[in-house]
């Protein structure tokens, strides 16, 4: 799709509501037929600090941030700290406005709240001669005045939206059908009012922009949903009744959906003393024959390093779900990162073997987070969802029907009682849980309370029925039978009727792109738009990265001639990785890597994919580009 | 009807139920403390009406570890120090079955002491049984958070400046319900106090005395020991916090004097269990969890029908 619809910013301080606000702005979009996307830029604070949410609105599906936005509905930070505290931060109060003007596309709209931003102070930043410059339309409102006026200060936000929604367009009513469902008696009334008397005022004030909000419908009815919501709901629906967890930015958002929602689908959550806890409260509720689950962001996660390995090595069932944020150690706590793949894939001691998705968006996120469960569960291992900050809180439309599932009912990879009677006991009577004898390696498990099901779980290396064995032939033997369940996995997923691997532009374009999780539906914007431009070039985006498809990549990269790899860390981890497994291709693939906090733009990937192919210019905006082995 | 038959047969056992076949044969040294907390709980699960598969018996790492070997049931042995998260969600899941975890002193005091405290704060209905030998065993000798102050040993070769740590009023601050002292030169008090321990309706603490012949020959044999029930120095309400906690105090002071006072220390058996608290706020369900995969009559929730409406 092209760059156009409606890219709308709204900016304040942490604790201004602009999380809120913006929702409700993409919902009543959503409503009145559109397909909305959201991005959430805020700072590690909880009052104060600057803050934005971009919605981006058009009448075909959006998938990606757009370049930059062209509508800024800029609040002023009302918690900012004054410069005679002696802040170092700068003038927090004009922040709002003066952080947003390098991204704000040319004939941009902006609306300040001059209740909070002087407008002498915006001469401070040469408001008036940029706006020159750029052609951009600027609208000076006191809307903390109108606010308090006819209700409260904090009403503000909600006449920033009644000066947007007259300026672009747009009716008020959803906005107030949205405020009727939130709130109730005054505070109801009050936004109302300040709603109608912001749209009005707006109505009689002369404009110069042309911009307006398109016309969309849609054939069925939509949600806006975030990853963190589908991948919840995709546990749900598979069967996931127990969840660990202590909080940590951004992964406490699937931790809170689930612990909300586990009472009422009859299951249980806790929340525990550290993360070493929770994974290992996960092992012993799934050992004890309840689907479950944990995780954590990268520091909560290096805690979850043993009980993961103990769970590879007992053959216990569970699912991680890890929420990247840019690394190391503290890093940028709510910024996305990619630069945790690694850390999934081989942390713990010993030779890995588990299941890691990184989903795309949040289709994909409620299907390979059930698909993690059915895997984790058929085959008695560890499996790993990793996303990162944009998939968790980004908002897309995604219509309802598409949850419209059947749940999964059962555990997989169990005997029953019945089942037990007739199974392979030693002479003492245990059950015979670890036999070497298994085809796809997976042997089903006993739970503790069954009659004829006793055996031991060890994280030693053990025999048939988990007696510690030191055997070299039997470690051969069980190492072997463990490893197995990687290639067994691996069969499945490529005979699955829907692929993990997305593919994307003309089958015969001789350049390729490749990108995994978060940024694959951006890249994919960036692969319309270069075709559009007369380049020949197809992108892959690859969701499983263990076990690696390789057949997929292989393919994928046989076909092109050259293939640059785009993804946000700083080393080319996924490069690094496609290289490590197809043991080729390292004169083919080159990267485009940023690091900076920002996801990319499709725009960016635009300009790194021609300055790499073509060797102009380097790009800009804190992108790298690391040529090709030989190169 | 039930997917787990185990759990409430009424059937016999006895001791012989909770041994192995002919292997694995208990790897501990000749004189180890620990065989006395195998017998011990061997004893303990006929006379409370258990048997074998309806107990889960969680092990951390180390010589204590090896407990879930050498001993018939379903075992889990887990990493060192975290047998207790494993074991308490066991319990939540499935809390008809009989949770038993187990570790030395390092793994509970020392690397998993955070989950100690957490755990019995949350007073799960479990019993948890440090085997305490004031040293590392298995890893040749190491000083351990319970090692006697000024200990030398390899890793401590100018002696242990540290205080030791004070496993029984930690216990009491971090909220166990039961909590008892018992020592392997004491096999009858030791089976007794397990039996209680494992009736007891809440968590119960007890820490196991099982001196190490081999690395820490200095140590006494905790003996001879007192029964703190037993002596009339020390009459006091064992539902008492403030009387319990003064005589916990003692009993860890003479310990590195060279007294042995072992018995009961603590019971609050009115506190609800952590399970018994999670139901009555609605975030734990009536009937075991783990049932609900194997019941025909659940009707599976669903997030289109519960859920998805609230993004509309």
């Amino acid at each position: 799709m092209s760059d156009s619809g409606l890219k709308w910013r709204i900016a304040g301080g942490s604790g201004d509501g602009i999380d809120s606000t913006s929702q409700n702005f993409a919902k009543a979009l959503m409503r009145s037929g559109l397909y909305v996307f959201t991005h959430r830029h805020y700072p590690s604070r909880i009052r104060g600090g600057h803050t934005y949410v971009e919605v981006r609105a058009d009448d075909e599906p959006v998938k990606s941030r757009g370049d930059g936005f062209n509508f800024l509905l800029s609040l002023g930070d009302s918690f900012a700290r004054s410069e005679k505290e002696g802040a170092v931060y700068g003038k927090e109060k004009l922040k709002p406005l003066s952080e947003n003007l390098d991204d704000l596309n040319e004939g941009g709209v902006i609306i300040y709240d001059t209740g909070l931003i002087d407008e002498e102070a915006t001469e401070e930043i040469n408001l008036e001669e940029r706006a020159e410059e750029n052609d951009w339309h600027v609208y000076p409102i006191d809307l903390r005045g109108l606010a308090r006026e006819h209700g409260r200060e904090v009403m503000r936000n909600t006449a920033g939206i009644g000066f947007t929604a007259a300026m672009l367009g747009i009716e008020t009513e959803p906005f107030e059908k949205l405020i009727g469902e939130a709130m109730s008696g005054d505070a109801k009334d009050a936004n109302i009012e300040i709603l109608n008397i912001a749209y009005e005022q707006a109505q009689e004030m002369e404009t110069t922009h042309d911009l307006q909000v398109p016309e969309g419908s849609h054939d069925e009815e939509m949600a806006m949903m975030s990853g963190s919501d589908s991948i919840s709901y995709g546990a749900l629906d598979e069967g996931c009744r127990f969840i660990a967890g202590y909080p940590m930015t951004p992964w406490t958002d699937v931790f809170t959906i689930m612990s909300q929602n586990l009472p009422h689908f009859g299951g249980i959550s806790e929340q525990v003393e550290d993360e070493i806890a929770a994974a290992s409260l996960a092992l012993g509720a799934s050992h004890a024959g309840v689907k479950a689950m944990s995780g954590s962001s990268g520091g909560g996660f290096a805690l979850m390093s043993e009980p993961l390995g103990l769970a590879e090595m007992t053959e216990t069932p569970v699912v991680l779900v890890e929420a990247m944020r840019a690394g190391p150690s503290t890093g940028l706590p709510t910024k996305p990162e990619q630069s945790d793949l690694e850390h999934v894939l081989y942390t713990s001691q010993g030779d890995s073997c588990r299941v890691v998705f990184a989903p795309a968006n949040v289709r994909e996120a409620y299907d390979q987070t059930r698909k993690a469960f059915e895997l984790a569960y058929s085959y008695n291992l560890p499996a790993i969802v990793v996303y990162d900050q944009k998939i968790q809180g980004e908002l897309r439309t995604v219509p309802i029907d598409f949850f419209d599932r059947e749940p999964t009912e059962e555990l997989e990879g169990v005997l029953t009682e019945e089942e037990l009677e007739e199974a392979a006991h030693d002479q003492a009577g245990k059950f015979q849980r670890y036999r070497h004898d298994v085809e796809d390696g997976s042997n089903p498990r006993s739970i503790p309370g069954q009659k004829g099901g006793r055996h031991l779980a060890t994280g030693n290396e053990s025999q048939a029925v988990g007696h510690i064995e030191e055997d070299p032939d039997n470690r051969k033997a069980q190492m072997d039978r463990r490893m197995r369940k990687l290639s067994s996995i691996r069969e499945d997923l490529d005979s699955m009727d829907s692929s993990h691997q997305t593919y994307h532009g003309p089958a015969d374009a001789d350049q390729g792109i490749l990108v995994w999780g978060s940024q694959q539906d951006t890249v994919f914007e960036a692969v319309d738009r270069l075709n559009a431009r007369g380049e020949e070039v197809k992108a892959l985006g690859v969701s499983d990265l263990m076990p690696y498809p390789e057949s997929d990549v292989t393919a994928f990269l046989e076909s092109v001639d050259d293939c640059l790899v785009v993804e946000m860390n700083a080393t080319g981890q996924f490069r690094g990785l496609t290289q490590k497994e197809l043991g080729r291709f390292g004169d083919k693939l080159s990267s485009l890597l940023k690091y900076d906090g920002e996801p990319f733009e499709p725009g960016e990937v635009v300009e790194g994919f021609e300055s790499s192919v073509n060797g102009g210019e380097p790009p800009g905006k804190n992108m790298v580009i690391e040529p090709a082995a030989g190169d | 009807m039930t997917a787990f038959s185990a759990i409430g047969a009424d059937v016999e056992s006895s001791k012989d139920d909770f041994t192995p076949g002919v292997e694995p044969q208990p790897t501990w040294c000749p004189g180890c403390g620990d065989f006395a907390v195998l017998k011990a709980l061997k004893g303990a699960m006929p006379e409370v009406g258990r048997s074998p598969e309806e107990v889960m018996l969680v092990t951390g790492i180390g010589c204590s570890g090896k407990l879930s070997s050498y001993f018939e049931s379903y075992g889990y042995h887990a990493i060192h120090g975290r047998s207790l998260p494993v074991a308490r969600a066991a319990k939540l899941a499935n809390p008809g079955l009989e949770v038993v975890a187990a570790g030395g002193d390092g793994d509970g005091y020392g690397i998993g002491g955070n989950h100690f405290m957490h755990t019995a704060r949350e007073n799960h209905d479990m019993t948890y049984i440090v085997f305490n030998n004031e040293i590392f065993g298995l890893t040749k000798g190491q000083t351990s958070p319970t090692s006697p102050k000024g200990h030398k040993s390899k890793t401590q070769p100018s002696g242990s400046a540290k205080d030791p740590v004070r496993p029984l009023t930690l216990s009491l601050a971090s909220g166990a319900s039961y909590i008892a002292r018992t020592a392997a030169t004491n096999p009858r008090q030791a089976q007794e106090i397990l039996k209680e321990a494992i009736e007891h309706d809440g968590f119960a603490h007890i820490d196991f005395l099982t001196q190490c012949p081999t690395w820490n020959k200095d140590a006494k044999e905790y003996v001879p020991y007192t029964d703190i029930q037993q002596d009339d120095e020390f009459d006091f309400d064992i539902t008492d916090r403030r009387e319990a906690a003064d005589v916990m105090l003692e009993a860890e002071n003479r310990l590195y004097e060279g007294e042995v006072l072992t018995g009961r220390f603590y019971q609050d058996s009115e506190r609800p269990s952590y399970g018994e608290e999670k139901r009555s706020t609605g975030e734990m369900p009536e009937q075991p969890l783990a049932e609900r995969y194997f019941d025909d009559d659940v009707e599976w929730e669903r997030s289109a029908d519960e859920l998805v409406g609230r993004h509309t």
